[in-house]
């Protein structure tokens, strides 16, 4: 059966890796004592699929798994209704495993039937993300951001694969805006940006850049990604119970 | 104080890999630090990758916090990005665990496996805010202590380093912690007065406590002038520091929770260590003189730490570690209990130290049900000549055995280690590396359509405390000369040497791990220069800069010649003199001739004793559970060693000296 699982990346864990982040939910899956389904052949691997990699350094409330087990404590689906307990269960024992600033914020059963659903990859259409800017004043990232908005387009050429390609960014920035509070006192400036992901995710940081003046990111949150546009948009998985605020980490 | 976190999360942004800095191991403790607590930060001079496996800086970590008088962290030296961020914005060396600066420990101890990490040490305590020679800290500067293999002559780092710790540092650790935390409770006092308590401390070597005396400047110049000794100028210092042994290791099951990185690093597993010591006798290998005698860890208590380790970790691999796995009495029984624990789920074993013969083999093929990719075997030698000569006995049968038996069970690749630039080689000796490796192909034929045999050569360097201690290194260009041998051959028969491949180890930096290897403190000045003119992580064949340590040696006065490459005669002194590992120097000396004479010596683990010194001088004993040698394979079992014609090893006449054109041959008859 496979499981969909929605994940947090905050405080000092934000520097690793996408890569580390898989072998981290390898080993923690292992040590909650949850079987996982293998790959067949020369070198089998637990089947395990991501879903938009998140920048190395970027913080998330949303990042999602699904992961396939074979686990017959999770395989009923009386286990998943109102009276079970299997996305508690699963939830805590692996919270428990994972490091500090990786929570489990939400489980569910994807399919009982053995398919595989649509991948995580396929169904994102867009994220949105906060992004604290430094340096700057409230004022010139309101212009900054009226002038984003009033582009019709917002060309950029970029190296793929080695080649120079020309790229038009503006069609990927669906939505944009200052968060009112923020640029007061102490706090810096913070931007909400709801970026497309299809065909190419279009990370916050490269939109920075894009118009001039150029901002510089203090820091980065993936806040949501949407499977939909719209009034109605939803989550892959929404959070039952909202996930504590963000900590600045102190030691 | 603090911790830097806020600043540094600031800039980890700019710099690679910046997971190497945040800690957040599985593992890990946040220790409680209070005034009383010893804190020690336990560094090792490289990179995080390389550094967090270390399992000797885990076990200290864990036997530290477990004490209530002491508190320990870690620091890993930080890549070049990182240090030039954090010199620019005035931020310090730090620990990963709570990121505190460095100064605010009361001892930084540097583990050293290797040489060319010397100048990382500079880096770190430098970066700490903490004078580099020791003759400049004040009284409330952090103590700077080393550790681990290259400890063993700490003479390059003499002016740095507050302190040398010999051998196992179990039980020294301790008693270390016990002087520092009495010294603290007592107010503190004079750097000096500190350094003749921790003197006494057994195991312990305070290099500022003895002067080196050298021979009045020959004439012919200066770098004709040899050490002649190194002596204790305080009452407090012994005439020779001897090592620490930890009778049995039953007593010390570290690490209890090993620890588990977020980042990949390399020897990415659980690591069991299943015995220390090794007393096969191959007269290269430094580990395997100076961790003498053997003591292996009781099977079972093996079995519960591989199992407890593999659930409490997760990792899907444990490697059973030491320096010749296949040895190990409980082999058979641990593999096969690891292999039918369930709960153990698809995990792998591996044996980083594969013996060359089949039983070896087999074992492997039992416990590496899946990815059976590569072996690795390390014959060291291409002729049973010079094999005899170094005392790594393993006849060629045995490892075409080897690698039949790999290849015939799934494994397509195999490689092979050897070292070239060994006592007595002659040409002949080096190509027959590549003789073995062809036929290791046409072995493989019979099994594969292409199975290929990586050869990796590797320079030889003489280290201290062993029956090569003597013996001059080749130089540079003859190591290079040695590589073309082989790839010329290779190249004038590439049909023949089909599915061969051939990697070598840099001759440039053979010769300064030579340099460094056994040189006397004047290389301090050597090391400080190199440091100053940008030469960290040496040990990185990218960042690697012969130039810079061959101007600091000319600027020393110095000479590769004299320091390395020169055959050193029976009664010179040598920088290390002062310290014991246990083995008596006529044992190493009468070991030496053996070599020259191209004669055997078999493990003394199930044979007679040869009185090296490593039991009888401690009143230890091997801890090994079974009477006999491990089945299969020729490896320390009767065998013929008769000797196969010798090549004489000459000595260079010192400059200056009377006889100045003798040239001297030590070998056979001699």
């Amino acid at each position: 059966m496979r499981v969909r699982i929605r994940f947090t990346k905050v405080g000092k864990v934000r520097f690793t890796s996408h890569r580390d982040v898989a072998r981290i939910w390898e080993r923690a899956l292992r040590r909650a004592g949850i079987s996982m389904a293998y790959s067949q052949g020369f070198s089998p691997r637990p089947k395990l699929s991501f879903g938009l990699a998140l920048s190395t350094g970027h913080e998330s409330d949303a990042e999602y798994l699904d992961v396939e087990l074979v686990d017959e404590r999770y395989a009923a689906e009386d286990a998943w209704g109102d009276s079970g307990t299997a996305a508690t269960d699963l939830a805590e024992a692996l919270t428990s495993v994972l490091p500090d600033g990786m929570d489990v914020v939400a489980v569910a059963p994807i399919a009982f039937d053995g398919t595989k659903g649509e991948s995580l990859q396929q169904a994102v259409v867009s994220c949105t993300w906060a992004v604290e800017v430094d340096g700057v004043e409230r004022a010139d990232v309101d212009a900054w951001v009226a002038d984003v908005l009033s582009r019709e387009e917002i060309v950029v050429e970029r190296e793929r694969k080695g080649k120079p390609v020309v790229e038009d960014l503006r069609p990927q920035v669906l939505a944009l805006r200052v968060e009112e509070e923020s640029g007061t006192g102490s706090s810096g400036v913070r931007l909400l940006a709801d970026l497309g992901t299809q065909p190419r995710a279009l990370r916050p940081t490269e939109l920075l850049v894009a118009v001039d003046p150029p901002l510089v990111a203090r820091s980065v949150r993936r806040m949501n990604q949407w499977m939909s546009q719209g009034a109605d948009r939803e989550e892959p998985l929404t959070v039952a119970v909202a996930p504590a605020p963000p900590t600045t980490e102190s030691a | 104080m603090s911790s830097l976190w806020s600043e540094l999360e600031r800039v980890l942004g700019e710099v690679q890999k910046p997971a190497r800095y945040i800690g957040c191991e599985d593992g890990m403790t946040v220790p409680d630090h209070h005034p009383d607590a010893v804190a020690w930060l336990l560094c090792y001079p490289d990179t995080y990758e390389v550094g967090l496996p270390n399992q000797g800086l885990q076990i200290l970590y864990e036997i530290l916090n477990e004490r209530p008088d002491a508190v320990a962290e870690r620091g890993y030296a930080p890549w070049m990005d990182l240090a030039a961020v954090l010199r620019r914005e005035g931020l310090p060396f730090f620990s990963v665990d709570t990121h505190r600066p460095a100064r605010d420990f009361d001892v930084l101890a540097f583990n050293l496996s290797a040489e060319l990490v010397y100048t990382n040490v500079l880096e770190c305590v430098d970066l700490a805010g903490i004078p580099i020679r020791t003759a400049d800290r004040a009284d409330d500067d952090p103590l700077v202590l080393v550790g681990g293999h290259c400890a063993y002559n700490p003479e390059p780092l003499a002016d740095f380093v507050d302190a040398a710790v010999l051998g196992d540092g179990e039980e020294v650790v301790s008693e270390v912690t016990v002087v520092l935390s009495a010294w603290k409770a007592a107010g503190g006092g004079s750097r000096a007065e500190l350094h003749r308590r921790l003197a006494v401390v057994p195991g312990v070597y305070v290099p500022s406590l003895y002067e080196a005396d050298f021979e009045e400047s020959a004439a012919g110049g200066t770098p004709g002038r040899r050490l002649v000794g190194i002596r204790p100028v305080d009452d407090a210092a012994p005439a020779v520091v001897e090592k620490r042994t930890v009778a049995d290791l039953a007593d010390w099951p570290y690490p209890k929770n090993q620890l588990v990185p977020l980042t990949e690093v390399v020897h990415d597993r659980l690591n069991i260590e299943v015995f220390r010591g090794c007393t096969r006798g191959c007269r290269f290998c430094q580990a395997g003189m100076i961790t003498r005698p053997v003591r292996e860890r009781p099977a079972e208590q093996v079995r519960t730490m591989v199992a407890d380790g593999l659930r409490r970790t997760g990792y899907d691999e444990v490697a059973l570690t030491s320096l010749s796995t296949a040895d190990f009495s409980g082999i058979e029984e641990v593999v096969a209990a690891t292999v039918a624990d369930d709960a153990c789920g698809q995990v792998s074993v591996s044996l980083p130290s594969l013996r060359v013969d089949a039983f070896t083999v087999g074992i492997a093929a039992e416990i590496q049900k899946a990815r059976r990719t590569g072996l690795t075997f390390a014959p060291e030698a291409g002729t049973w000549r010079m094999r005899q000569v170094i005392n790594k006995l393993i006849r060629e049968e045995d490892l075409y055995a080897a690698v039949e038996s790999a290849y015939s069970q799934g494994w397509r690749r195999v490689k092979l280690y050897f070292l070239t630039g060994l006592p007595t080689e002659t040409d002949e000796d080096t190509l027959g590396i590549l003789q073995m490796a062809r036929r290791c192909v046409e072995v493989g034929r019979r099994h594969l359509r292409n199975p290929s045999v990586t050869v990796s050569v590797g320079g030889f360097v003489p280290k201290p405390f062993t029956p090569f201690q003597w013996f001059g290194q080749n130089t540079e260009a003859e190591l290079k000369r040695k590589v073309g041998l082989l790839r010329d051959e290779l190249k004038r028969d590439t049909k023949g040497y089909r599915g061969v491949q051939l990697k070598w180890h840099d001759p440039k930096a053979t010769a300064v791990e030579g340099l460094l290897s056994r040189g006397d403190r004047r290389l301090c000045d050597v090391v400080e220069a190199v440091w100053r003119g940008g030469g960290v992580f040496q040990e990185w064949s990218e960042h690697f800069d012969l130039d810079l340590w061959s101007e600091a040696v000319e600027a020393a006065g110095l000479s590769f010649e004299e320091m390395v490459y020169r055959h050193r005669t029976e009664d010179e002194a040598f920088a290390w003199d002062h310290l014991s590992a246990g083995l008596h120097r006529d044992f190493l000396w009468q070991d030496w001739r053996d070599a020259l004479d191209a004669v055997g010596l078999e493990d003394c683990r199930w044979t007679p004793c040869y009185d090296c010194g490593a039991c009888t001088g401690y009143g230890i004993e091997h801890v090994v559970a079974s009477a006999v040698p491990p089945a299969g394979g020729s490896q320390g079992t009767g065998q013929d060693l008769g000797s196969g014609g010798e090549v004489p090893v000459v000595l260079m006449a010192r400059p200056g000296s009377e006889g100045a054109d003798e040239q001297v041959a030590v070998g056979v008859g001699s």
